[in-house]
């Protein structure tokens, strides 16, 4: 009836896990509960579970991330004090438990916080710059936050109910294998990313056809901002990249289910072929990641120098071409495999090319701040933070590269640090300014400066002091996932690095009371014109949050920085453009489509994970029944009508207008 | 008010050619400010199946890694059935017409037409599977099941991962009649049965993938 699931899977002998297990969990219900007596279930269910509003998915989207990232942290910080404390001692983790974090870290910090992070705030803005009023398909777009949520869901689910993988975030054959990994963890592991992994499919389907698709009119490509390029960019390297990862990890699961030869050792299996497949998709993913967080910095840096982006052409280059190399260099992920010198060679020369144009953009940053006005707001202060700390972990990369090099360090700290030096100073430095960068377009107030700014400077520093050592100790011959050690020399190196962990820890501390800080002064914070960084593309010729149709009427875009040249045009005319004509508009209607399908998903990822085929086929059939059920409606759009639009946009034009005539007087 | 009209009315007049079927001449894309919703819809359901060819590529490549390794068990040579497969390619390829004449029944309003396409397009599916089920059926009954040998798992992948799409397409055609029924041609039912013929259409794509790969190949070595 229930499979393998017995009271044996709730790990009562092991009480870290099953305690955090039952506080988050607990807490995660006691919020429910209270949301459900404050009577604020009815404003969720309606404004944000079944919204298909872009803006509202992506919010939704970086919630998920930084819910998910603090998560993903406290596997850090264990896994750090417990190398500090292991010094000839067995420390406080048991073996298969520190396995386990370590692999729940990786996955979570690349899947469910870098992913969402970035697929949050291109939904939040890329409809906005390109002018339009949705992505093409808004239903399809809840479905896929919803299975992204199914995903993590499952992995935190495998705390109190069974065991996560202890195979790293990359399920390694054979060990991983039915033989070796005889429990549900690399199942849970399995069975969560291919669900989530459908979400991230939909979503770059989704964009690539928006960002093809859908613009305003005159808004060509070469007036797109770099942002929409990098999203494109990215989307295209999904649809590229994660059908491979869904046939890699399903033939693992038909090893695992039905005894296939995909991955054995035995009849003629090929645990190589998987270390292929594998990098085929994971190489790719992070530059899924950290393209569009270079969208973001050139944002940020062409906005907060208060000029055009330097060499915009050249950057649309770069990133197509890094969108192009970045299949290219998988091999490089198993130098030590024996493929030959002559292939090593190939990749090797593969990765060091893609150095170039990333070096294109980090040139074209610098001269786009050069001879610029700059504002140090905190997202330029990522934006620097960023082009320090990523060149070091860029040029460590290229060493990586080099194949003699990197058996000498393969599997070793220094390789926990570069990766650690490129996703941190690049993709969380990038999500942190976009998210300060935008945060007022899409709640309508400010973040608070000043604990903004002392996060910055503890996640800057505690990023050098948690990872400098590492390279060191990497240099040293420390491999990477030990759970304790016996050479005296590592020990001060690791304790530095677990210092390093405090200071970011107080760094987070200081996001979460920024957020709480900016929320309760949010009047005085109040972003009331829509531009509250003197802005360039389409988002910030809106108010603050939005309204649901995005713009009142069709934005006409005839330069690049579409929105600039306007308002120059105002504020050399004194005036705003004429009111136009306003009409009526139909927005899509919202759907508990994508809320109710991942509820069944849930579902069948749990039932597949603990063979309990009956609520398997319950559940697949419910998801069905779903999609029925939407295609079966008749009513498909809302209508807003005219003198709503117009009583909207008038109370935004009239805050320009305030705004404007302030700067006239100020001149 | 009248372009307004007839924009909006365009996702009905679905054109055969260069002209509507109502006579009038068709939009051109840039008379319109964004692509129409039939555009965008069958533009993303591409890019959704370039997705799909991608995974069945990695299903190849492993197939075209694998198809060695019969770890002392049958080779191609020993278990493919010329005949069977040409049945199958037959059935397959000969649905994929009737699910022509389904999509241009529904564009023609044409009820005889549209049903008795998908209702040939669904038999023919059917008796595709049946084939393919048998066999698997076979193969697994005289020991050279997926189990046996690494080139067998990878078989049985490659070619059950097609079935299990047949399977689901099956699905999607049953209720898409069933859609026709209770709702009629509706402009948004158009895109889907735009959508759903791309996806049979390209199962037949991947079937002459499969079938020369897997079969010619298997059977020629």
């Amino acid at each position: 009836m229930l499979g393998k699931l017995t009271w044996a899977a709730v790990p009562l002998d092991q009480p870290i896990p099953l305690v955090a297990g039952c506080v988050a969990f607990g807490l995660v219900g006691g919020i429910v509960v209270y949301v459900v007596l404050k009577g604020w279930a009815p404003y969720l269910w309606r404004e944000w579970i079944t919204s298909v509003d872009h803006k509202h998915i992506g919010v939704m989207y970086i919630f998920l991330a930084m819910v998910m990232l603090l998560r993903g942290f406290t596997d850090a910080i264990m896994m750090r004090s417990q190398q500090a404390l292991a010094f000839q001692a067995p420390g406080y983790l048991p073996p298969e438990h520190y396995n386990q974090i370590f692999s729940a870290h990786g996955t979570l910090m690349i899947l469910f916080v870098g992913m969402p992070f970035m697929i949050g705030l291109i939904n939040i803005i890329v409809p906005l710059q390109l002018g339009v009023r949705d992505v093409a398909f808004p239903t399809l777009n809840s479905v896929s936050f919803w299975l992204t949520a199914t995903g993590a869901l499952l992995i935190n689910l495998s705390l109190v109910i069974g065991e996560f993988a202890r195979t790293g975030w990359l399920p390694y054959p054979p060990l991983s294998e039915l033989a070796y990994s005889p429990g549900v963890g690399v199942d849970y592991y399995l069975w969560s990313l291919q669900i989530s992994g459908v979400g991230t499919l939909l979503t770059g389907v989704n964009f690539v056809t928006t960002i093809l698709k859908i613009r305003a009119p005159g808004m060509t490509y070469m007036r797109m901002p770099i942002f929409c390029w990098t999203a494109l960019a990215s989307s295209l390297l999904i649809i590229a990249v994660f059908p491979v990862l869904t046939a890699t990890l399903a033939m693992l699961l038909l090893d695992r289910y039905l005894g296939f030869h995909f991955f054995t050792n035995e009849a003629g299996g090929n645990p190589m072929m998987f270390m292929n497949l594998i990098w085929v998709w994971g190489h790719p993913e992070v530059y899924i990641l950290i393209l569009p967080a270079f969208g973001v910095f050139s944002e940020v840096v062409s906005t907060l120098s208060g000029k055009p982006l330097f060499g915009y052409r050249s950057m649309v280059a770069a990133t197509m071409a890094i969108c192009i190399l970045s299949q290219m260099v998988w091999l490089h992920h198993f130098f030590t495999m024996g493929a030959g010198a002559d292939v090593n060679a190939f990749f090797g020369i593969a990765t060091m090319i893609i150095a170039v144009p990333t070096g294109v953009k980090v040139y074209n940053w610098l001269f786009t701040m050069y001879g610029g006005r700059i504002r140090y707001a905190q997202p330029m202060m990522w934006s620097i933070g960023f082009m320090v700390t990523f060149v070091i972990g860029g040029m460590t990369g290229v060493l990586l590269a080099v194949p003699p090099a990197d058996f000498v360090v393969h599997n070793s700290l220094f390789l926990v640090a570069h990766f650690h030096n490129v996703i941190i100073g690049g993709v969380l430095f990038g999500a942190f300014a976009g998210y300060t960068f935008w945060f007022p377009k899409a709640f309508g107030f400010r973040l608070e400066e000043s604990l903004g700014r002392a996060a910055f400077w503890c996640w800057f520093f505690g990023f050098y002091l948690a990872f400098m050592p590492l390279y060191v100790l990497g240099l040293m011959g420390m491999t990477r996932r030990m759970q304790h050690y016996d050479v005296p020399a590592w020990h001060p190196w690791l304790l530095v690095a677990a210092a390093g962990v405090v200071v970011i820890l107080a760094g987070i501390g200081l996001q979460i009371a920024q957020l709480v800080v900016s929320i309760r002064h949010r009047e005085q914070l109040r972003d009331t014109t829509g531009d509250p960084w003197n802005g360039r593309s389409l988002e910030w010729s809106t108010a603050s949050p939005p309204p649901a149709f995005n713009f009142a009427v069709e934005p006409r875009i005839e330069e690049g920085d579409a929105y600039w040249e306007t308002k120059q045009r105002a504020i050399r005319q004194q005036v705003l453009a004429d009111e136009p004509v306003y009409t009526d508009i139909d927005l899509p209607r919202n759907s508990a489509t994508g809320f109710v399908c991942a509820f069944f998903a849930t579902f069948l990822g749990f039932a597949l994970i603990w063979h309990i085929w009956w609520l398997a086929a319950a559940s697949f059939l419910g998801a069905y029944a779903t999609f029925v059920a939407f295609a079966w409606r008749d009513r498909t759009e809302v209508r807003v009508p005219a003198e709503e639009v117009a009583r909207i946009d008038r109370e935004n034009r009239s805050a320009r207008r305030v705004a404007l005539a302030q700067l006239g007087a100020a001149e | 008010m009248s372009i307004v009209q007839d924009v909006a009315l365009g996702d009905d007049l679905i054109g055969v050619g260069r002209r509507s079927l109502a006579g009038r001449p068709r939009f051109e894309h840039a008379q319109r400010s964004i692509a129409s919703k039939r555009i965008i819809a069958a533009f993303g359901f591409w890019i959704f199946l370039i997705s799909d060819i991608i995974m069945f590529s990695a299903f190849f490549a492993a197939y075209a890694v694998l198809s060695g390794e019969t770890a002392g068990g049958p080779s191609g040579k020993d278990v493919f059935s010329f005949t069977r497969v040409a049945l199958e390619t037959a059935a397959l390829l000969l649905s994929s017409f009737a699910c022509g004449v389904a999509s241009i029944g529904a564009r023609a309003r044409s009820d005889a037409m549209y049903y008795g396409g998908m209702a040939v397009t669904a038999l023919l599916g059917a008796a595709f599977l049946l084939l393919e089920l048998s066999e698997f059926y076979g193969l697994i009954a005289q020991g050279a099941g997926p189990t046996r040998s690494a080139f067998l798992s990878s078989f049985f992948a490659l070619v059950g991962c097609h079935g299990l799409h047949v399977t689901l397409g099956l699905l999607w055609l049953l209720t898409m009649m069933a859609q026709v029924f209770a709702k009629g041609y509706r402009s948004d039912i158009m895109r889907r049965i735009l959508c759903f013929a791309l996806f049979w259409h390209t199962l037949d794509i991947i079937w002459v993938g499969i079938f020369t790969v897997v079969y010619l190949m298997g059977l020629a070595i």
